[in-house]
């Protein structure tokens, strides 16, 4: 682990004004590198889906700078660069439903993100299947999302996001519509896709029990990040 | 892989309904087109099947279809011996109605100079051209009488020995060829106590005009110049009754169905956007996630501008499909040619890519974050 693919420092943002001002991002700074792969807890209304999304160039803070892959693309409330752009090639987002697009088939989404970054032909369908493959779908390949279970959704919306091989993946509570075994099962898999693609992977969780598969865990509380190191009983319990 | 047309199949059902609605309304728009085609075919039908170069009418009018013109029966043999004249024939032309009040028939009788004109330059589908001078008929059958029908008109039944087809008057009403004497019989009836009344004198029947044909090489306006110079006949060429006839007698209502024309266009144009905008609405889920996925504006805008494309399409091709089976039985004639289905082609395409804008605005107004909210 030692290239930064996210980089983020002294984030700070605001709803509100006045009375109901409210400060989501309060100088939030936040790393995460290539293969590692990140907690991001804390209670609703803390600010994690706020810095979220501020990492997936969905919502600027107003303060603070932003680098991907070592190349600085939002400056204090600015984006210096087309974030369309930027999400397309180098994030991949991953939600609490799977949120496929209901007229197409497992192959067709994981295409779609191919697609839209203008790749097309076999070598974008082979690229689908094989992720499909990879994730344990290759036999519902043309299955539409009403015919899959949810896991099964769940890891066709991690092919999506895998696509385009993004260097981050953002996930927002990506276990919380399945059962606590098929909830593991993603979290091992975005630990998996961490270390054997190279990838960082930042996720928002509720889930204490899933907290040793994460190499670092930050907790977020009115606003403000903290890190902790991994819970050594959680360790100790996952490997019983 | 098209994102509109993936939808539109998951979709068959609501898109073959809402293209059947488009479709009816595209089939009226045609159809207004076509209304206004078949009235400039029914109008010039007679002018185009007499073929003839001048019409010399009465003096100061507009001819027979026109209004009221009435000229002397001497007036056929001073024509015949003009210079570059090969033919003159008398021309009688009147609308009469027979029938109940509540099954008027219409009737368009045309007097043929015989034995000149027997008819038989008529394109006949049934039967023969006429046979004798006096109660024969050539009918066409939007009159509804099948060969060798008979029908009484004055104080004769007239036979009918031939059928025509398409050949009505510019109010839509079918016409009967008879000779010209037959037709002063028929125009000029009189009950008998009229007749009683009127000492025996019965008012004569004088020609409508008369139709010159002019000798290969002989230029129509030279003779009409000529003929100009006489006092008691007003000369038409064939080019001027024509236009004398669209522009005067059906201008109002190709006017009126131009109108109508564009209100339902307006109309449609307005449904296609409704429509267009509760999908997109119904679409903004996908919609956010696309934008969150860095798709470029083009593909959301282009996904919406192919379904409403899409949608005047299949709208389009219902509205030939429903005109194809149902102009034929409308009262008047429809003419669809490949002007009214290319007209129509291009207003649904200008109708479809404007509907689009409304649900197309909506799209832009969609933020990738909605998809964060569930």
């Amino acid at each position: 682990m030692n290239e930064t693919v996210i980089r983020a420092e002294a984030l700070r943002k605001v709803y509100g004004k006045g009375d109901t001002e409210l400060v989501a991002l309060s100088d939030v700074s936040i790393a995460a590198e290539r293969g590692e792969v990140a907690a991001l807890l804390g209670p609703s209304g803390s600010g994690k889906s706020t810095l979220l999304t501020a990492l997936g160039f969905l919502n600027l803070p107003e303060r603070g700078k932003i680098w991907i892959d070592g190349k600085m693309v939002v400056a204090e409330g600015r984006a210096l660069t087309d974030l369309s752009a930027v999400r397309r090639t180098s994030v991949g987002f991953v939600f609490q439903k799977a949120n496929l697009i209901p007229f197409l088939t497992a192959r067709e989404n994981v295409l779609l993100a191919l697609q839209l970054n203008d790749k097309v032909g076999p070598g974008a369908d082979a690229r689908a299947r094989e992720l499909l493959g990879y994730l344990g779908l290759a036999d519902r390949v043309d299955h539409y999302p009403e015919q899959l279970s949810g896991g099964q959704q769940q890891r066709v919306a991690i092919a999506r996001a895998l696509a385009n091989r993004p260097p981050l993946l953002l996930a927002d509570e990506p276990t919380a519509a399945l059962d606590s075994h098929r909830g593991r099962d993603v979290m091992e898999l975005f630990r998996r896709i961490a270390h054997e693609q190279r990838s960082a992977v930042i996720v928002v969780t509720h889930d204490h029990r899933t907290l040793d598969v994460f190499d670092t865990i930050h907790e977020m509380e009115d606003g403000v990040l903290t890190r902790r190191p991994p819970d050594p009983s959680s360790l100790l319990e996952a490997s019983a | 892989m098209n994102l509109a047309w993936k939808d539109i199949r998951r979709q068959k059902l609501r898109f073959v309904f809402t293209g059947l609605g488009l479709g009816l309304l595209f089939a009226v728009v045609l159809a207004m087109g076509g209304i206004y085609r078949g009235m400039v075919a029914d109008a010039t039908v007679l002018i185009d099947a007499v073929g003839a170069d001048l019409w010399v009418v009465q003096r100061d009018t507009r001819g027979p279809f026109a209004e009221r013109s009435t000229v002397p029966r001497a007036l056929e043999d001073r024509l015949r011996v003009v210079d570059g004249v090969a033919s003159a024939e008398r021309f009688t032309y009147a609308t009469i109605q027979r029938g109940d009040v509540a099954n008027p028939v219409r009737i368009g009788v045309v007097g043929l100079s015989w034995p000149s004109n027997r008819g038989e330059r008529l394109p006949l589908v049934a039967g023969r051209a006429l046979g004798g001078a006096h109660r024969e008929m050539l009918v066409d059958r939007t009159l509804g009488l099948d060969l060798g029908a008979h029908m009484p008109l004055g104080d004769d039944v007239y036979e009918v020995v031939g059928i025509t087809r398409g050949f009505v008057s510019s109010g839509g009403d079918g016409l009967a060829f008879v000779t010209e004497r037959d037709a002063d019989a028929i125009l000029g009836w009189m009950a008998p106590e009229s007749r009683r009344l009127a000492a025996g004198l019965r008012p004569e029947v004088l020609p409508s005009a008369v139709v010159v044909k002019l000798l290969p090489g002989v230029r129509a306006e030279d003779v009409a110049r000529r003929l100009g110079a006489w006092s008691d006949v007003t000369v038409w060429t064939a080019g001027e009754q024509r236009d004398l006839l669209l522009r005067g007698v059906i201008d109002k209502a190709r006017q009126q169905i131009g109108l109508f024309r564009t209100l339902l266009s307006i109309v449609s144009a307005i449904i296609v956007a409704l429509i267009l905008y509760n999908m997109t609405v119904a679409k903004s889920h996908e919609i956010a996630l696309l934008k969150l996925m860095g798709a470029r504006t083009r593909v959301v805008v282009g996904m919406i501008l192919q379904q409403s494309l899409l949608l005047g399409a299949i709208g389009y091709g219902m509205a030939v499909v429903i005109g194809s089976v149902a102009f034929e039985h409308f009262p008047r004639r429809v003419v669809v040619g490949p002007v009214e289905l290319g007209g129509l082609a291009v207003l649904v395409a200008v109708i479809s890519i404007l509907a689009s804008a409304a649900g197309i605005l909506r799209a832009l107004r969609i933020p990738p974050t909605l998809v964060l909210a569930g």
